[in-house]
């Protein structure tokens, strides 16, 4: 009876962690509520963790002998892991953000594969079913660790062009099916039906280098604008690597955890890949910088370069400003001074209201993020499908480093690479205007038939520069005035 | 282990799909606005796994369990402690045009 009560205050406290989790989740799914969502999910995980120390008065009589050892390590394990990750997140700047969460989402990973190593080599699975859920586990959890960090890599810069090599899909196909044979070997060997050419845990070892190597095949080829669904993805990977390890250790908690965040990274996943017009296995499996070149349809017009001020000016005397923000602006760090400009436009009465393109930043919702720190409220921000009827019925529309999502050749020209995207109808408002740093193409290599238009001018330069060339030419006019 | 209750087949499959769903259902209202700090806090949550890997190396009679263990825990717990700490910083910056001069900051700062 001494033994049992430690288990009971684990399951109650796991019990709690599930609703913990799902309750904050549901929480997270307004702004207004969101931040508390975070610390509820947080009080969640602190019981369970704490909890889980209970399980010395558990453990098998082999490992009573090693229990302060072990003790010890978790406290240290724990407090270098928590700490450093904590460190680096507390001081990582918003725009790097995806690459961050790639890293944490790695180690999720990592650590679901080194849970079912640890079960794999003390053999302490029973039953086919365990063993199987078990390989299956520490696959998708190598593979999301290689995978997230490689996606980490390229986010960062430290790899920064997509490795493509003819037949790669062949060999990429060859590496997953050669990781499954393995897996199947080792149930064979476990169960005593293959006498196996080398010894249980060398095969356990080329099991995982396998799946690792795999996860690197399969994410190397992937262009960088595709990284926001490849992360989401792994994400989901984690989570049914997780969800799988809690069946095979027995722990609700991480059942109902990881399987939730597998439902809601594939969700995710879903939902950016409709917002490119994509499917799933078209961003996996093809690769978008080397799409056949097509004809594109011939664009007549040309550029027409206006100065940042006779810009900033104009917006200053329209009644009504959309604003359409991309990477560019991000990558110039010009938020502030983007706001600053908005408020002074709102000063003078211009009604100002952001467009954020659902695939805008490198993360899906990574623009909103950016902008919440500037210090943009919420509620002027508004996704595709609640603006895009406005633009018609808007004065001027400002692109600030955005290319290819205010494409129109996404709704018109069949032979463009990104036709039936959904893109932001920045065209259809009465006057356009584009900073831009130069006269390059976008992240897809496309011309934009927008810039062309009778109604658009170009404003070559640095975002920041032209912002702040805006913001003194609105402000002079106020100066004058007085 | 009196107390534990024993989930194979399909009982498991049952949690697997209950939870699944919840996660769909759930996920399935969030605003695209939200898109990235729920991405993360997603994330925050399968570090859970930290919990499993607490048990491993707890549960470690060999140096070989020891090692895995213990790279199990520092792994889960970076994924648990990193992801807490960005999806905070992300959401305590969300906020309406009335409540921004009041009550920018978050009311609680927990330590790590």
């Amino acid at each position: 009876m001494l033994t049992s009560l430690p288990s009971l205050v684990i399951g109650l406290a796991d019990l709690a962690a599930a609703f913990l989790f799902l309750y904050g989740l549901k929480r997270m799914s307004s702004p207004a509520t969101a931040s508390s969502g975070i610390f509820v999910a947080g009080v969640g995980m602190v019981a369970a963790i704490l909890a889980s120390f209970l399980y010395v008065f558990d453990v098998v009589e082999a490992a009573r002998p090693h229990l302060y050892a072990n003790i010890g390590l978790a406290v240290v394990a724990l407090a270098i892991g928590g700490g450093l990750a904590w460190w680096s997140g507390k001081r990582v700047a918003m725009t790097a953000m995806p690459q961050m969460v790639a890293l944490y989402n790695g180690m999720g990973g990592g650590a679901a594969g080194a849970i079912a190593a640890a079960e794999l080599f003390g053999n302490r699975t029973s039953g086919a079913t365990e063993l199987v859920v078990t390989l299956l586990g520490a696959l998708i959890g190598a593979v999301s660790l290689s995978g997230s960090l490689i996606a980490w890599a390229k986010l960062d810069g430290v790899i920064n062009k997509p490795l493509r090599f003819p037949g790669q899909q062949v060999v990429n196909a060859m590496a997953l099916v050669a990781t499954l044979a393995v897996g199947g070997l080792i149930v064979a060997a476990v169960f005593g039906i293959a006498v196996p050419l080398l010894s249980l845990p060398v095969w356990i070892c080329v099991f995982f280098g396998l799946a690792i190597l795999f996860g690197v095949l399969m994410t190397l080829p992937i262009g960088g604008a595709d990284m926001p669904v490849v992360i989401s993805i792994f994400n989901a990977f984690t989570g049914l690597a997780v969800g799988l390890e809690g069946f095979v250790l027995q722990n609700p908690a991480l059942m109902i955890a990881g399987m939730v965040v597998g439902a809601a990274g594939l969700l995710l996943t879903l939902l950016m890949a409709k917002a490119m017009n994509r499917s799933i296995a078209n961003v996996v499996f093809t690769n978008f910088g080397d799409a056949p070149k097509q004809k594109q349809g011939a664009i007549v017009g040309n550029l027409k370069p206006v100065q940042a001020a006779d810009a900033g000016i104009a917006m200053r005397y329209a009644k009504s400003v959309i604003i359409v923000p991309g990477y560019g602006l991000a990558v110039a760090q010009a938020q502030q001074k983007l706001f600053e400009f908005v408020k002074l436009l709102q000063g003078a009465g211009v009604v100002v209201k952001f467009a954020v393109h659902p695939v805008a930043g490198r993360m899906p919702g990574q623009m909103d993020v950016l902008l919440a720190e500037a210090g943009v409220p919420y509620d002027m921000i508004f996704q595709l499908d609640q603006i895009n009827d406005e633009f018609a019925t808007t004065d001027v529309a400002l692109v600030i480093g955005a290319n290819d999502v205010v494409n129109p050749a996404a709704r018109t020209d069949k032979g463009s690479p990104i036709f039936g995207m959904p893109i932001l109808n920045v065209d259809k408002a009465r006057h356009v205007y584009v900073v831009k740093r130069g006269e390059g193409k976008g992240y897809a290599g496309i011309v934009n038939a927008l810039f062309y238009g009778d109604n658009c001018d170009m404003v070559y330069g640095d975002a920041k520069v032209a912002l702040v060339a805006m913001i003194e030419a609105v402000r002079g006019l106020t100066a004058a005035a007085a | 282990m009196d107390f534990q209750i024993s989930m194979t087949g399909f009982v498991a499959l049952y949690v697997f799909l209950l939870a699944g769903f919840a996660g769909w259902v759930i996920i399935g209202h969030v605003p695209a606005i939200l898109h990235t700090p729920l991405m993360s806090g997603s994330n925050f949550v399968h570090g859970i796994v930290v919990v499993g890997g607490l048990y491993t190396l707890l549960g470690a009679r060999t140096p070989t369990e020891q090692a895995i263990g213990f790279v199990a825990v520092l792994l889960g717990a970076g994924n648990a402690a990193g992801g807490f700490a960005v999806t905070r910083r992300m959401l305590a910056m969300f906020q309406t045009a009335e409540a921004k001069p009041a009550r920018a900051k978050p009311r609680h700062h927990k330590k790590g």
